[in-house]
């Protein structure tokens, strides 16, 4: 059970093209390429344009703290489908740390660039806009670094010994000298600090834009902030804009206002922990993101779930899609001026869904529910009957009225076509994924262009949309609602009898050496988790690649020079998760 | 109609009148009308948001307590709902809002996060528990709580407003109208101002253990 899992040949020889400065990634249980850190641009370059791999799926930095190096992690892949190119960069462990720059290669970089820095202190030379994105400026340390350790810290593993001393619980405040969650600088003196703006940064980039004065008239440009509190922003987002008049000149997304410090609590948590944090990532699509986890940490073990459980994963997966996809649409439709109403139809059916989790994982929105090696438990009686009547029968006529209240509405139409356009080639150069990507007319899922679990065995369409407007995304919901409805009810039928579980269950499961990143088709995009293991009950590294986080890189783009009143469309139609931007 | 509860005992009322009129005090009829139109603030953090979202929908419909007028400016509301994870970046703004909205004011502690951190307390961006900058009336355990433990959650808050008195209630008295919480600076980390003077001899100490 416990053999290491067989290193995937390389997708092909990229140091055939690269003699002498790409290597294999040799150490047990890795894949990819090794390349110096100077010839990063040049090999990017080379990838996107001479070897197809246009898409990059996410960048993230490792801290190697035993071997005294850093490295940054690029993965690669072909938006026309086939297996991913890893890259690497090593560099060693001492302030400063650079890399350089990808973003003016592959402009989906761009947040990702800033999270590394931000988390890891790896400076990017040649980044436009190099900032904190999840922490405020000024913050002291790079938190996800091995030998940063917050107020709170312990011990490197959970469960920590000191936890029930004696059955009796310590709270954690009483343990760190100020008493509450917060660790100060050496020798900081809190009297004599002077406060810096800590928006001061922001603003200064902001500031940088070029716009054409056609009129000549010279007005004056404002600064505009919406959120973090405001009713459009889907929770605790924040944008900064400057206005033309009511036209966007500049705009940056704010964001880190629900950082809750997923990735650090992860590398902490036994493996079976982080399953119910996945929960709480894309909070309104928790069993995709079991899914994904647990399909990486799968891949690690290298072990399969049994049939019914495969069958069982993908019903699930599918009503999250169905679930998401229609909260997607109340919240857009909500945005574009028709309030509550349309919600209301949308989580009439969210409910229903929601009482099948509740009745097979025990709970309504956090569902806990993958294991590795299955599930947690099988279907209760009367289950596929209850999903069988409301998929065959009750589902597809609601979504049918939904469909035929909004398409043709006027005022969705007007603010919808050919608002907020991205266009096929700024979506892909964007990275953007899910949804997003397809309504701008790229046929590009997961599910078909590298099939996991049992996907290939289904009769489904990927659906594509040309315009790439918001339309077309408000749309493009409604054809996979129905997509997902037709495999649901493939699979409802198919069905089979046996275990849920292919393994015993186990508090602590032995994961061998080596890294994987697997991926998912959430509703919102591709989700990835990406995994380090070095043979400890807990990872190295976790990192989740979250779709929602990297479709804001185009969101800027986007709305310049749209009105500012048509901001919140365009991201309404992003469909975006704060505890998934944020983590 | 004229309900029940409102009626205080030992006063006769005239069968013919019984359903239109009623003999109360001020206290209960005022707290009667402000129990029943509480209107909470359009305010959501995380996984516990969506909770309420479902809560205010067709199923457990909030307006029948009459609260489903969800206002997102502070200065209309009468109830803050934190609904999910509070963390270091937002609790400035938290505080801010809080100061902003007009007495008499409540506060909600919706789910393990708001109450004390959750799950997610060992972070480093998280603070635990919103009741460590602003106070809170009523907290609903959950992870999220369901929409029922947000309605009981209201309902106690309900209670809480009908055991309040125009003689007691500070907000009816002379004074300085609504107290303002201090709002804390984000530093090297989070500064809670009550505290600065704290910081420097427990920063030396936490060197030298």
């Amino acid at each position: 059970m416990a053999t290491p899992a067989p290193v995937s040949a390389p997708a092909f020889d990229l140091s055939a093209r690269f003699p002498g400065i790409a290597s294999p990634d040799t150490r047990p249980g890795y894949s990819g390429w090794v390349i110096p850190k100077e010839n990063l641009p040049e090999v990017a370059a080379a990838l996107r344009d001479e070897l197809g791999f246009d898409y990059l799926s996410h960048v993230t930095g490792v801290d190697y703290l035993p071997e005294g190096k850093m490295e940054v992690v690029y993965q690669f892949y072909k938006t026309t489908g086939g297996p991913g190119l890893s890259l690497k960069v090593q560099v060693p462990r001492q302030d400063p740390i650079e890399v350089p720059s990808i973003v003016s290669i592959y402009p989906g970089a761009e947040f990702q660039e800033r999270e590394v820095w931000d988390l890891f202190g790896i400076r990017f030379t040649g980044h436009p806009d190099l900032r904190r994105i999840l922490m405020w400026e000024g913050f002291e340390g790079h938190p996800l670094r091995k030998d940063w350790k917050e107020a709170y810290y312990e011990e490197d593993i959970k469960p920590f010994k000191s936890r029930w001393p004696e059955g009796k619980h310590v709270p954690a405040e009483d343990k760190t000298p100020f008493g509450d969650n917060v660790t100060y600088p050496d020798g900081f003196d809190a009297e004599k600090w002077i406060p810096e703006d800590p928006e001061k940064a922001l603003y200064g980039a902001l500031a940088r834009y070029q716009v054409q004065d056609e009129t000549g008239l010279g007005t004056e440009h404002v600064i505009v902030n919406i959120g973090p509190q405001h009713p459009s922003t889907h929770g605790v987002f924040r944008v900064a804009a400057i206005l033309d008049g009511e036209t966007i000149v500049s705009l940056k997304p704010v964001m880190g206002y629900l950082h809750r410090n997923h990735e650090k609590i992860g590398e902490r948590n036994t493996y079976l922990m982080n399953m119910p944090f996945t929960d709480r990532l894309d909070y309104l699509s928790s069993m995709s993101n079991n899914f994904g986890y647990a399909l990486t940490v799968e891949k690690l073990m290298n072990i399969k779930p049994p049939e019914r459980a495969e069958y069982i994963r993908v019903m699930m997966a599918e009503m999250t899609r169905i679930s998401n996809h229609l909260m997607a649409i109340g919240a857009l439709t909500n945005d574009l001026g028709a309030y509550f109403t349309p919600m209301l139809y949308s989580l009439e059916e969210r409910e229903l869904i929601l009482d099948i989790f509740e009745a097979v994982a025990g709970s309504r929105m956090m569902c806990n529910y993958f294991r590795f090696g299955g599930v947690v438990r099988d279907l209760p009686e009367g289950i596929p009957e209850k999903i069988k009547g409301l998929f065959f029968e009750r589902l597809p006529r609601r979504i049918d009225e939904l469909e035929r209240f909004l398409s043709e509405n006027e005022i969705v139409r007007s603010r919808g076509i050919g608002q907020g356009v991205l266009t096929a080639e700024d979506a892909i150069r964007y990275s953007a994924s899910g949804p997003l990507l397809r309504a701008s007319g790229i046929p590009y899922d997961v599910r078909r262009a590298e099939p996991y679990s049992i996907y290939d065995r289904f009769d489904f369409e990927v659906c594509v949309r040309p315009n790439g407007d918001i339309y077309d995304r408000l749309m493009i919901r409604f054809d996979e609602i129905r997509q997902s409805i037709r495999i649901v009810q493939q699979a409802v039928r198919g069905l089979p009898e046996g275990p849920v579980m292919a393994v015993k269950p186990a508090y602590t499961v032995r994961v061998p050496p080596g890294e994987a990143y697997g991926r998912v088709e959430g509703p919102k995009g591709e989700l990835g988790f990406y995994i380090i293991s070095n043979g400890k009950p807990s990872p190295w590294r976790y990192h989740v690649r979250a779709p929602s986080f990297i479709n804001l890189t185009s969101f800027g783009p986007m709305c310049i020079g749209q009105k500012v009143a048509d901001l919140v469309a365009v991201l309404g139609s992003i469909d975006i998760v704060l505890g998934e931007v944020d983590r | 109609m004229v309900p029940e509860e409102l009626n205080s005992p030992g006063y006769d009322i005239p069968p013919e009148a019984r359903g239109q009129v009623a003999i109360t005090t001020l206290d209960r009829i005022y707290n009667w009308g402000r129990s029943a139109s509480v209107w909470p603030m359009m305010f959501g953090l995380a996984c516990c948001a969506i909770e309420m979202i479902c809560a205010a929908a067709s199923r457990y419909d909030i307006a029948r307590f009459g609260m489903e007028i969800m206002r997102p400016s502070p200065r209309q509301s009468d109830l803050m709902i934190v609904a999910g994870t509070v963390t270091k970046k937002m609790i400035p703004l938290i505080v801010r809002l809080y100061n902003q909205m007009p007495e008499p004011k409540y506060v909600l502690a919706m789910g393990a996060c708001a109450s004390g951190g959750g799950p997610f307390k060992e972070g480093y961006n998280v603070v635990s528990g919103v009741d460590k900058f602003i106070p809170v009336d009523v907290y609903v355990p959950g992870c999220p709580p369901t929409p029922q433990a947000l309605l009981n959650g209201l309902m106690k808050i309900q209670e809480k407003i009908r055991g309040e008195s125009l003689k007691t209630s500070r907000w009816y008295q002379k004074g300085p109208d609504s107290v303002e919480m201090p709002i804390p600076l984000l530093g090297p980390d989070l500064i809670d101002t009550r505290k600065i003077a704290l910081i420097k001899p427990a920063a030396k100490k936490g060197q030298e253990a």
